[in-house]
């Protein structure tokens, strides 16, 4: 436990120190900021419109701002999370600092959970940045607070899951351009994957649909805390967690 | 864990730090440690020796656990680098070629993550990084960042990062490469005042490193152990004879080598004369002794009384370079002037 924190802590420091922090930190403020105002803005003139038109459209800000935007986070989170995960082993392979990691009395474990620990905690410091937008919500008007706790929730479990293949795919390489680049198509592939369920009905279709990171997002974004998807990133993310510790493990067997 | 008491006491009762036997490490297509046994006795400075892509650095990835032997077996304090690893680790210190250094950080920051690393914390930890940095001079870059530190200060902050939780074992993987002489002289001394305390295996392919540093000496040619003796022995091994290095210089211009060196041959106890190289007037040669003879005084005197000047007269150590050819064979490898005074020696 306290290796996985001193790792956790370099980790985070390491982020912080390095202009990758702050840089992801800012754009990922600003093109939510952009979403929340977009969103916003038709939120407002739709409001406008049901009074100037003398009926009232049913308006709900949980249902068509919160659920929205939250998937909006999902999937702009996709191509952040390969810039999180890149450097994470390629960094230390590159540096030869692996060496030094893996001939301390840790265990391999203990840094991985330490690693994924810190990645973990970037992205939950810029989903923070993102509830900022949802203060002003609560001020000026009110919204439901449960199902946003649950979308948070869920957005934490699927960076989760994508961070820990992240990881992975960087224990893979010692090039972070190579690494981020794979981290990003798997990304993307996880994404589209749930586009076949609109053309295809079969069983496959729906497997494949199944193994999409985005079809599960729904639910919590509906406010809905299903099991079966909260399964689904917590099964992902162990997947991830291993698949880094066998493949720590080949190095020392290969290199 | 009957086995590692036995182990253990076993070690104590030898003073026996690390043991190797029959270690062996293959890849999918060649073998780069082969069969490989020796033993270090505690606080000795054993030199690792040989050629590039002998087989040194694997060795030592396998004492430190970074890399699992294929067949045999090491102990390291008495503790199984496969069964063991995590004590193994904690009492080994290890630097390799390149110092595994964060160049994000600063030298102070990354002494304090590596001796956390390593099971120090509060003042013990202090006192280490300030016992360290004042040990390997480093005190004057403590705030510096290590991406930005010369060659000769990123090896020190290696050593130091080596060192900070007082390995009982250190390994060294070339300590000295890529320093300037003052630096090498610097590290190399430091390294002699951390034996005794600690057990240090450093690996080189440089010979006279390994004949100022080292009181044992372990070569390994190709992944097998060519020689595994003390310095001294192996030098007396490899000759039993003196050798000396002779210059002579001629009074009125003529110099005539050849009359020269059938003048030294004629000296009692001179076993072969082996002409150097010729400079204006000046000639130089090796003389050899026959075994357990002194020739040096003989040798001045008829020189002197031929009416030569005597330029200089010295013992030209047998180089570790000239036993490690003898043992591995390797006339390759010899430089060309070397091969040509054996072979005219022959």
């Amino acid at each position: 436990m306290r290796n996985t924190f001193i790792i956790w802590r370099k980790e985070m420091r390491s982020y912080f120190v390095s202009p990758i922090a702050y840089l992801l930190l800012t754009m990922f403020a600003v093109i939510f900021g952009f979403f929340f105002w977009n969103v916003l803005n038709f939120y407002v003139t739709r409001g406008m419109e049901s009074q100037m038109a003398g009926e009232m459209y049913p308006m709900n800000i949980n249902e068509q701002m919160i659920r929205p935007l939250l998937s909006n986070v999902g999937v702009i989170g996709l191509f952040f999370i390969p810039m999180i995960t890149m450097r994470l082993f390629a960094e230390e392979k590159r540096n030869g600092t692996i060496e030094l990691l893996a001939t301390s009395p840790v265990r391999d474990g203990e840094v991985i959970l330490g690693k994924w620990l810190a990645a973990l905690s970037l992205y939950g410091g810029i989903l923070l940045l993102t509830a900022l937008n949802f203060v002003f919500l609560f001020k000026y008007g009110n919204p439901d607070w449960k199902p946003l706790a649950i979308g948070y929730l869920g957005l934490l479990l699927q960076a989760g899951a994508l961070l820990a293949v992240g990881m992975f795919i960087s224990t893979l390489t010692r090039n972070q351009i190579i690494a981020g680049a794979a981290t990003f198509g798997v990304c993307l592939l996880l994404w589209v994957l749930e586009w076949v369920s609109g053309s295809e009905s079969a069983t496959w279709a729906q497997v494949l649909s199944y193994m999409s990171v985005v079809s599960h997002i729904g639910s919590f974004s509906k406010g809905v805390l299903d099991t079966k998807d909260a399964v689904y990133y917590v099964s992902l993310t162990f997947l991830g967690l291993f698949f880094t510790a066998r493949s720590l493990e080949s190095l020392r067997w290969r290199s | 864990m009957g086995l590692f008491k036995d182990r253990a006491s076993w070690f104590l009762k030898h003073k026996i730090m690390i043991t190797v036997n029959q270690l062996t490490k293959r890849y999918a297509r060649n073998t780069a440690v082969d069969h490989i046994s020796f033993t270090v006795e505690k606080g000795q400075i054993v030199g690792f020796l040989g050629p590039n892509g002998a087989g040194k650095t694997t060795t030592m990835r396998m004492l430190t656990c970074f890399l699992p032997p294929t067949a045999g077996t090491a102990t390291v304090a008495g503790f199984d680098v496969l069964e063991q690893p995590l004590e193994v680790k904690k009492r080994t210190g290890y630097l390799p070629e390149t110092p595994p250094l964060y160049p994000e950080m600063r030298t102070r920051e990354y002494l304090e993550f590596v001796g956390k690393l390593k099971g120090l914390a509060g003042g013990e930890l202090r006192n280490r990084i300030a016992y360290v940095s004042d040990r390997c001079a480093i005190a004057d870059v403590k705030d510096k960042l290590l991406g930005k530190l010369s060659k000769g200060y990123r090896q020190r902050v290696g050593l130091a990062q080596a060192i900070i939780h007082n390995p009982e074992v250190l390994i060294l993987d070339e300590p000295t490469a890529g320093l300037d002489p003052k630096q090498i002289n610097e590290t190399r001394d430091l390294i002699k005042g951390l034996a005794g305390d600690h057990t240090i295996i450093l690996s080189t392919h440089i010979l006279p490193e390994v004949e100022q540093t080292c009181q044992q000496v372990i070569i390994i040619n190709k992944g097998k152990l060519v020689a595994t003796d003390s310095v001294n022995n192996l030098q007396n091994r490899a000759r039993g004879a003196e050798s000396v290095f002779v210059e002579v210089t001629a009074r009125n211009g003529d110099l005539d080598s050849a009359a020269i060196q059938s003048r030294l041959e004629k000296v009692s106890g001179v076993g072969r004369v082996i002409f150097k190289d010729k400079r204006e007037n000046r000639s130089t040669f090796e003389v050899e002794s026959r075994k357990d003879r002194f020739v040096r005084g003989d040798l001045a005197r008829a020189v002197v009384e031929a009416g030569w000047d005597l330029n200089e007269l010295r013992p030209a150590a047998v180089s570790l370079e000239e036993i490690f050819l003898q043992l591995t064979g390797d006339q390759a490898a010899a430089p060309k002037n070397e091969a040509a005074a054996k072979g005219a020696g022959k």
